[in-house]
């Protein structure tokens, strides 16, 4: 799907045409350069590599530098490929930017979640926890039982438990696009977006 | 600044009056009924003001047959025509959320003395 790559700088409210107050999150999205286009001949699939923010010379390897400097192209931060675009409309280092969207569309975002450490099944999977009264203790937060006895003798595969919580990449479909400034490359969607603050975002059509 | 502060002082409004905790005003918006539109005021104490540039709110109680009433205002809603600043209070704190335990004579803010 056609896309662009964004920083994420924050949420605020803004206000819509009939005075009602919009949650949006705002993100820098793009000017992005394509760094590459993959072909059907070529690479058996078609997409555009799209770079975004800049890096230092020093901190690109030099394989991946002798492809910029092919391409007279200054390093990208970070660099992911979309397919769906027509390909045919698009050469090495077109720039792309927030234009490609419009104010009321439905964009897809994806962005790696927030890390939160070790969590407990309450947290990490919504459990209700154990009763706080007739005659419980100590065990208010705690999973339950995970199976039976002899017969499986295991534990499922699967089974919801503690653990690392976070840190995952995560889609949310259908936010709304409330507002755009090109001069600034700054698009607002409606609602919270997966990662935290500075954190690379996929916006897609 | 960075471009997140510049969106938020953007929705900033600066054709209202100031106002604090403990003052009485009188707030003007617009209330859409159908296809008609038409301006109603609450007017109340400021109990509480929070957040700052576009992101900011303030929450007015009133009075109202007996029941006490608040209502939390965006302050840079475009439905807000108008504020009045009916009088100006003296009080000790930024939050007054103490008046909701009280009624009668106790609930009063006292007046600002002006020299």
């Amino acid at each position: 799907m056609p896309g662009l790559l964004s920083k994420k700088l924050g949420m605020t409210n803004i206000f819509s045409a009939d005075g009602q107050m919009v949650t949006v999150t705002v993100l820098e999205a793009g000017p992005c350069q394509v760094v590459g286009i993959k072909t059907k001949e070529k690479d058996g699939y078609e997409a555009l590599q799209l770079g975004f923010g800049t890096k230092k010379e020093k901190l690109v390897s030099k394989p991946v530098m002798g492809q910029y400097k092919k391409n007279n192209l200054t390093p990208s931060s970070v660099i992911k490929e979309f397919d769906n675009f027509s390909i045919s409309e698009y050469k090495v280092g077109d720039s792309l930017t927030v234009e490609l969207f419009n104010e009321g569309e439905k964009v897809k975002l994806t962005g790696i979640s927030k890390g939160k450490g070790f969590q407990g099944v309450m947290k990490r999977h919504g459990f209700q926890g154990a009763q706080r009264t007739h005659g419980q203790h100590d065990r208010e937060r705690a999973p339950g039982s995970i199976g039976s006895s002899s017969y499986p003798s295991r534990v499922f595969k699967g089974m919801k438990m503690a653990g690392r919580m976070g840190n995952n990449r995560v889609t949310i479909l259908n936010l709304r696009v409330i507002k755009i400034i090109p001069e600034k490359n700054i698009i607002m969607v409606n609602g919270a977006v997966p990662g935290a603050i500075n954190s690379i975002v996929e916006i897609k059509k | 600044m960075d471009k997140l502060s510049e969106i938020k002082a953007e929705q900033k409004r600066s054709d209202l009056p100031s106002f604090k905790s403990g003052d009485r005003i009188r707030v003007h918006s617009k209330v859409i009924e159908g296809d008609k539109e038409r301006i109603q005021f609450f007017e109340g104490d400021v109990i509480s003001v929070r957040g700052t540039l576009g992101e900011k709110t303030f929450t007015v109680r009133k009075i109202s047959n007996g029941v006490g009433v608040e209502r939390i205002f965006p302050f840079n809603s475009p439905k807000i025509t108008k504020i009045e600043l009916v009088k100006e209070g003296k009080v000790r704190r930024a939050k007054l959320y103490f008046l909701r335990g009280l009624s009668g004579k106790a609930a009063r803010i006292k007046d600002k003395r002006v020299n």
